[in-house]
């Protein structure tokens, strides 16, 4: 493996753990079911996707690349479906998302 | 025909990948997978333009790359947000129209709203969704915004006809 692509690879990791440690802070500061949504999206979308990076770049061409592949657009999928339903079923059972103007904006 | 035809290509490609093995056997059953997964497919009828969308073809790959830059920038600023030791955050919901006409056109929009972090979709009906943003700009700028343009690319105007 070339020098320049392990270096790539160690960045690329290190990109995506931030993320995951800067994510998991944000679900523990933010005020709300809501707004710990929007931080535990960061781990879920930058974070794994840099990890899944650099592990790709660690395998090369192998068919263990074309997993991780795999693995990342499952992510893509699941990941916001999950959300979505959560944050769904969090208004439709009462939970208020407290908001900064008090009321939801429409623009038609 | 087409689409049944792709959808047993995609299920053995996928055997193939996930197995790793090319001995006669493993690919034969492999073979026989692939065509009574299709084949139980067409029976429950899920093998049309929304369970299996061949007709977007190689618009798909343009979109995601544009996909994952804007991932990376909202995860950027709302980690600078999470950073910031007064927290900085407004959290506001809006209603809009969005401009696609296809099911897979409102449900791409409707998904990457929920994948870029600070806005999240919380109600998706044709002409209407309702958007969660961790800050007041994150939220307004979710309104004819330009990946509510580049996800109408995407769906196209074939598919559009298609709908109608």
């Amino acid at each position: 493996m070339s020098e320049v692509i392990y270096v790539l690879s160690w960045l690329s990791v290190t990109v995506g753990a931030a993320f995951c440690i800067i994510g998991t802070a944000g679900m523990i500061r933010m005020p709300d079911f809501f707004t710990r949504a929007h931080a535990a999206s960061v781990p879920d979308t930058a974070g794994a996707g840099f990890l899944l990076l650099g592990m790709m770049l660690q395998a090369g061409l192998t068919l263990v690349t074309v997993k991780l592949i795999i693995i990342g657009i499952l992510i893509l999928f699941a990941s916001p479906t999950a959300t979505h339903a959560l944050c769904k079923a969090a208004l439709t059972r009462g939970l208020k998302p407290p908001m900064a103007d008090g009321e939801v904006i429409s623009k038609r | 025909m087409s689409r049944l035809i792709s959808l047993f290509a995609v299920l053995f490609l996928f055997w193939v990948v996930l197995s790793g093995f090319f001995t006669p056997f493993l690919l034969g059953a492999g073979v026989l997978c692939a065509l009574a997964v299709a084949w139980l497919a067409n029976r429950m009828d899920v093998v049309d333009h929304e369970g299996h969308p061949i007709h977007l073809g190689p618009r798909l790959f343009t979109y995601w790359p544009w996909l994952f830059v804007e991932i990376v920038k909202s995860a950027w600023m709302v980690s600078k947000i999470i950073l910031d030791p007064k927290l900085p955050i407004s959290p506001t919901m809006v209603k809009f129209t969005p401009g696609q006409r296809t099911v897979v056109g409102l449900v791409t929009h409707a998904n990457s709203i929920t994948l870029t972090p600070a806005t999240i979709s919380i109600e998706v009906a044709p002409g209407e969704f309702v958007v969660h943003g961790l800050t007041r700009e994150n939220a307004l700028a979710c309104i004819d915004s330009e990946m509510d343009r580049q996800v109408q690319r995407f769906e196209g105007q074939r598919a559009v006809k298609d709908a109608a």
